[in-house]
């Protein structure tokens, strides 16, 4: 099957602007404009069941409808703050599809009226800002953003915004604080971005796999669209597939393939006599699962991975881990991760991240005693339910799980046995 | 005198022109990013005129420098070669990369060479989980990835940023 979202390894060229109009490109966008009414662009996308493939997997036409109307100007923000360990699909979109990401992005500013739109890229995408603002200026020219589009009075430009280097910026209301020009920390809600976001005006963000889908659904319909994946996880996903696998990268399949099928008919499986032991499903934000017969046949969507495993899907970023690691230097890994990436606002994750980050250190340096692994779940269970913004919750899921599963290569690594990956 | 006003007067009307004129404050990063280019660090007379420019003060320009690990506060190598140790870089052997690496140039993370052109930094996800080990260079305003690298093949690109570094001191 040709690929939806990552085209260019169908057609290597469509990143020039010539290539993708002439393989369809910006059709769907002057359908929109030309022969829609906002509304029914955000009711086919609503009927076509996308949800947001930035980790929370809202729908996405639901969300653009919480928009008022009597409150305006609206903006549209694309996140391509792209951070989550594991995770490295958008990046493949920006870098070498660019103008169907683009083309999502102007279909979603339209279907909510806004006639700016903003793209925040964390600040180590530096080439893609410069690429994309060529794209941008290229879009001006062929006067496909502008005013009075396609003879209509629908205006609309786009303007890019890079950040610095902030894993938080990726939460949405850090992102737009960052936008603003302050320290990328969540904001408290309600007010949701939705009525009071970018500049205190009604505001939708969206991930760049998600605007990416709109062009094909706008085009082919959403009844094509609901022919892929599964009744309540519809479409096709991007599973960024990394860690101990024979081929890692990433994977457009539906919603709904197995754990197996991406490991091993994908990946290539796991190097010769190694063992799976476990599986992050969600980057380092994720649960541990044990890597049983009943995770690896579970399918990838929503409400799978969560029924029949207890963790998010999340964005599908895919960790695969083998008998060689020890998750004691795993829970050493993503603690220390957190610890950086916590921003400091609310007390639980700050605290919480760096006492996490400091049982695990001692455990690595064979410093720890085996009380130290309850007193490291007790800080996590402290966390849960505690912290401002997901980031926080999230630093728990590997320590609770890891220890809860695991438990065995904590105390080796007590003893001083867990140092090896 | 504003050196950044007199240095880049267009690109900062450009940077200006992204947002709403009474949300100035936005384009506090541009700025930052624009200057340090320019200078490899942000100065504390850079942080005063880019506070200058956007109305806002100087301790407010000076928190966000510090909060994004992107911006230098102080002149460290005239490239930072940032090498990614999180947990799929480190799955597949990004730990004994950097190890090995520091270990043949002399110095270790966080340093920066005798000849003042490679600062060597651990930073966290570059999404580039697929290609480890793998780093990125930031330095003269821009940032390249390397990516599915070696000690060998970091080597021979560090030897290649330090002949571009002699060819631009020799201008």
């Amino acid at each position: 099957m040709s690929h939806i979202l990552l085209r260019h390894r169908d057609i290597p060229d469509i990143k020039e602007l010539s290539v993708y109009r002439a393989n369809g490109g910006f059709k769907a966008f002057q359908k929109a404009v030309t022969t829609m009414q906002p509304g029914d662009v955000v009711n086919e996308v609503k009927a076509s069941g996308l949800r947001g493939r930035g980790g929370a997997g809202f729908p996405t036409g639901v969300k653009w409808s919480f928009l008022p109307g009597n409150l305006w100007p609206h903006y549209v923000v694309a996140n391509a703050d792209e951070s989550e360990p594991g995770t490295f699909k958008d990046r493949e979109i920006l870098e070498n599809n660019p103008y169907q990401f683009l083309e999502g992005l102007m279909i979603a500013a339209y279907a909510v009226g806004a006639q700016e739109a903003y793209v925040y890229l964390r600040g180590e995408f530096e080439s893609i800002y410069r690429q994309l603002n060529a794209c941008i200026a290229r879009l001006e020219e062929a006067h496909l953003l502008g005013d009075q589009l396609f003879g209509t009075d629908v205006r609309l430009r786009i303007y890019t915004h890079l950040g610095a280097g902030a894993y938080i910026c990726g939460e949405e209301t850090a992102l737009l604080e960052s936008l603003e020009g302050k320290l990328g920390q969540p904001r408290l809600r309600p007010p949701f971005p939705a009525v009071a976001g970018l500049f205190n005006k009604p505001t939708v963000i969206n991930n760049v796999e998600t605007l990416t889908n709109l062009p094909p659904i706008l085009e082919k319909g959403a009844d094509w669209y609901k022919s892929l994946g599964t009744e309540k996880s519809p479409g096709v996903k991007i599973f960024c597939l990394s860690g101990c696998v024979q081929k890692p990268g990433n994977y457009e399949l539906p919603l709904g393939t197995t754990f197996r099928e991406l490991i091993y008919t994908w990946g290539g499986g796991l190097a010769e006599g190694r063992r799976i032991k476990g599986i992050m499903a969600a980057g380092a934000s994720s649960n541990i699962i044990p890597a049983d017969d009943r995770a690896l046949d579970t399918p990838m969507d929503y409400e799978s991975v969560q029924q029949n495993l207890g963790a998010p899907l999340g964005s599908a970023s895919v960790i695969i881990l083998d008998d060689s690691v020890n998750m004691a230097w795993l829970v050493a890994k993503t603690t220390h991760f957190f610890k950086h990436e916590s921003c400091g606002k609310c007390t639980p994750c700050r605290e919480g991240t760096f006492w996490m980050a400091h049982i695990t250190e001692r455990m690595m340096g064979g410093k720890a005693s085996p009380e130290d692994i309850d007193l490291l779940k007790n800080v996590a269970l402290q966390m849960q339910g505690k912290c401002l913004c997901a980031l926080g919750e999230f630093s728990t899921m590997a320590v609770v799980s890891g220890i809860k599963h695991f438990r065995p290569d904590f105390e080796a690594a007590v003893r001083g046995g867990g140092k090896a990956k | 005198m504003n050196t950044i006003l007199n240095d880049y007067a267009d690109e900062v009307q450009a940077i200006l022109a992204r947002y709403p004129q009474d949300q100035k404050r936005s384009a506090v990063m541009p700025l930052i990013h624009l200057v340090q280019a320019r200078d490899g660090y942000v100065t504390k007379q850079a942080m005063t005129e880019i506070a200058e420019i956007v109305g806002i003060s100087v301790t407010d320009v000076a928190s966000v420098v510090g909060f994004y690990t992107l911006y230098h506060e102080e002149k460290g190598g005239r490239y930072h070669l940032q090498v990614c140790t999180d947990l799929p870089c480190a799955l597949r052997g990004a730990d004994e990369f950097l190890a090995k690496l520091c270990e043949n140039i002399g110095i270790k993370v966080g340093e920066t060479t005798p000849d003042g052109v490679i600062t060597i930094e651990e930073v966290t996800c570059l999404a580039g989980c697929h290609h480890a080990p793998m780093f990125q260079v930031q330095g003269d305003g821009a940032i390249t990835y390397h990516e599915n690298q070696s000690v060998d093949s970091a080597l021979e690109i560090i030897a290649e940023l330090r002949r571009k570094a002699a060819a631009q001191e020799a201008e």
